[in-house]
């Protein structure tokens, strides 16, 4: 592998290669991502702000407590949001976690919904914190149940120690299980990353290694998608197409809850990476609650009047 | 003679537990029966209105999973609280309406011992409307009046502070939580009942409260597809009609009220049925 020549695979060159990377200006990032966050989008703005953002969503169910039964309603809501209008698009992906993925990707195929895809959380899912061949296993499931889209976590404690070979190993393996058959999200948990140095660092190191999307956050730690982090990692793929053209996506997980923090998200795109970034290919919402919020305030603008989440679907 | 600067109240919104101005930045001047300036509320917008009612939903859960006797206290708790206000009240319901000192006075007085009257109600609505029924089968049948969600009311303009009282605590009695809207005209007895039931463990969002124009505000009120119930005591008979057709869209209950009684309870409330096996 050649890692778009960036880095041959040994330490001394991944080293060489992160140490090459600029710092980030932590106040000017906080003080553009909320000056961004004042833009107002409005009337057919807002009605194409909304549908995009529909067909970004990757539909989450990550919890203990998650069932075949839930697995399959939320498949069926990814498919057909609002199944009183059908001009409202599916979304992008459904996201579960390792054994519900043929659950899933059955149902999916059962109702109509092949155009959307299957993703499953991997690698020890949320902590990261298991061996490497038990990583490999639980990546090597998840391919051969049918998921489409792998988000695998990092070793965080690994890269805080400086210890960053061991996690662009691990990228570059879990990379090669994956294949042609899935797409790579590489998970920072950019909560637990500290500064903004280093989820840049993260983000240039992931991409080096085979990523196809960096995501924010597991959705478990707090605080996860921030406007200013998601920016870092806008900035971060916009230089890296500078040097290599090629274009890597995002994914901020965690934390968007409504229609306005997901317009605001466009907007950071938009003016950060770029109008290119604007499509499900390389733009995901990892959200829940959001897709609700997103629905009501569609039929706000349709008919007039403010809904109720008493009309939509509980998950 | 002093030459301290006038410290003059800000008048504000009252949703989700705290005091924000209007988002759209507007107020309306409140004058006396004189035509003499008082006060510039807020006028509120209907994006207020959505904020409250998001509020007053996310509310709901747990202000009606609470105990009878829990809401029973917190009730008691505003008119404890109202009670040790009473000089700021009366002073109020003087300078806006012109009434004389005695009249507020026993305004105020009714609106405390009103709160206690509901206060009361909490623990025994349900035995009022509630029923034991007969059926044939080794079931026992229990029919239980339940809240209703979100309820909307429009206050009377006079009077303004007891007016209140009895737009909001039937409501929030049932396990209900409210948005209303205050009297026009004469708002300042609701802005500092706000701080009653700020200082009155009345938890954030149950009681949301607007200041605004009526033909402005109503109108969303009946249209918004989450408000369950509208109580329009307030609202000229003339609009009656009007804001019942806008509800029926989405089967909102409306009803108008002349008097405090039991009926206004359940009147935002829901019998719910249970069948209970006996054993064979």
């Amino acid at each position: 592998m050649n890692f778009y020549g960036l880095v041959d695979g040994t330490e001394a060159s991944l080293k060489k290669y992160l140490g090459s990377l600029s710092g980030v200006d932590q106040v000017g990032a906080d003080a553009r991502a909320a000056m961004l966050a004042t833009r107002s989008i409005k009337t057919t703005s807002k009605r194409w702000a909304i549908d995009t953002a529909i067909t970004m969503v990757d539909l989450t169910t990550l919890e203990g407590a998650d069932t075949p039964g839930k697995v399959k309603a939320l498949c069926t809501k990814a498919v057909r949001p609002d199944p009183t209008d059908s001009t409202v698009p599916s979304v992008g992906a459904v996201c579960v976690y390792n054994d519900m993925v043929e659950i899933a990707r059955t149902h999916l195929d059962l109702i109509g919904g092949q155009h959307v895809g299957v993703a499953a959380v991997s690698t020890a899912f949320p902590s990261g914190r298991a061996s490497m061949a038990v990583k490999i296993q639980d990546t090597k499931d998840a391919v051969n149940a049918g998921a489409s889209e792998i988000d695998m976590v990092i070793d965080r404690g690994a890269f805080l120690s400086g210890r960053y070979i061991e996690v662009f190993d691990e990228i570059v393996k879990i990379r090669e299980v994956c294949g042609t058959k899935a797409h790579l999200k590489v998970i920072f948990e950019t909560g637990e990353l500290v500064t903004y140095d280093n989820v840049r660092k993260a983000s240039f190191l992931a991409m080096a290694a085979g990523a196809d999307f960096i995501k924010t956050s597991t959705g478990k730690v707090a605080p996860a998608a921030t406007a200013p982090v998601v920016l870092v990692m806008l900035e971060a793929v916009r230089d890296f197409y500078a040097m290599t053209q090629v274009r890597i996506g995002v994914k901020p997980a965690g934390g968007i809850r409504n229609t306005k923090d997901a317009i605001k998200q466009l907007v950071l795109v938009n003016e950060t990476a770029g109008p290119e970034w604007l499509k499900p290919s390389l733009f995901r919402i990892g959200a829940s609650a959001l897709l609700n919020d997103l629905l009501m305030q569609r039929m706000k603008m349709d008919d007039g009047y403010y809904a109720s989440p008493q009309y939509v679907t509980i998950d | 003679m002093s030459n301290r600067i006038d410290v003059k109240k800000t008048y504000k919104l009252f949703i989700n537990g705290a005091f924000p101005r209007t988002e759209s930045g507007r107020t309306y001047e409140v004058k006396n029966a004189k035509g003499v300036f008082i006060a510039n509320p807020c006028l509120a917008s209907r994006k207020d209105l959505k904020d409250a009612v998001v509020a007053a939903r996310a509310a709901q859960h747990g202000w009606n999973k609470a105990t009878a006797y829990n809401k029973g206290q917190i009730l008691y708790r505003l008119a404890e609280m109202l009670e040790g206000r009473r000089a700021q009240f009366v002073d109020e319901i003087v300078t806006v309406t012109g009434v004389s000192k005695a009249k507020a006075e026993k305004e105020v007085t009714d609106s405390v011992d009103r709160l206690v009257w509901y206060a009361g109600w909490t623990d025994k609505i349900s035995s009022l409307s509630g029923a034991l029924n007969p059926v044939a089968g080794p079931y026992y049948n229990f029919t239980i009046p339940e809240s209703m969600g979100v309820i909307a009311a429009i206050a009377p303009e006079t009077p303004s502070l007891l007016g209140l009282i009895d737009s909001i605590a039937p409501i929030i009695v049932g396990g209900n939580t409210v948005v209303v809207l205050a009297s026009t005209k004469a708002p300042l007895s609701a802005i500092s009942f706000a701080e009653v039931i700020a200082t009155s463990d009345v938890p954030a969002g149950v009681i949301n409260i607007l200041t605004g124009k009526k033909d402005e505000i109503t109108p969303w009120m009946a249209s918004h597809m989450d408000i369950d119930g509208l109580d329009i005591s307030g609202l000229g008979a003339k609009k009656h009609a009007e804001v019942k057709t806008a509800g029926t869209e989405n089967l909102k209950r409306i009803y108008s009220f002349k008097s405090a009684d039991p009926g206004r309870i359940l009147a935002f409330m829901e019998n719910k049925t249970v069948w209970h096996p006996i054993g064979l």
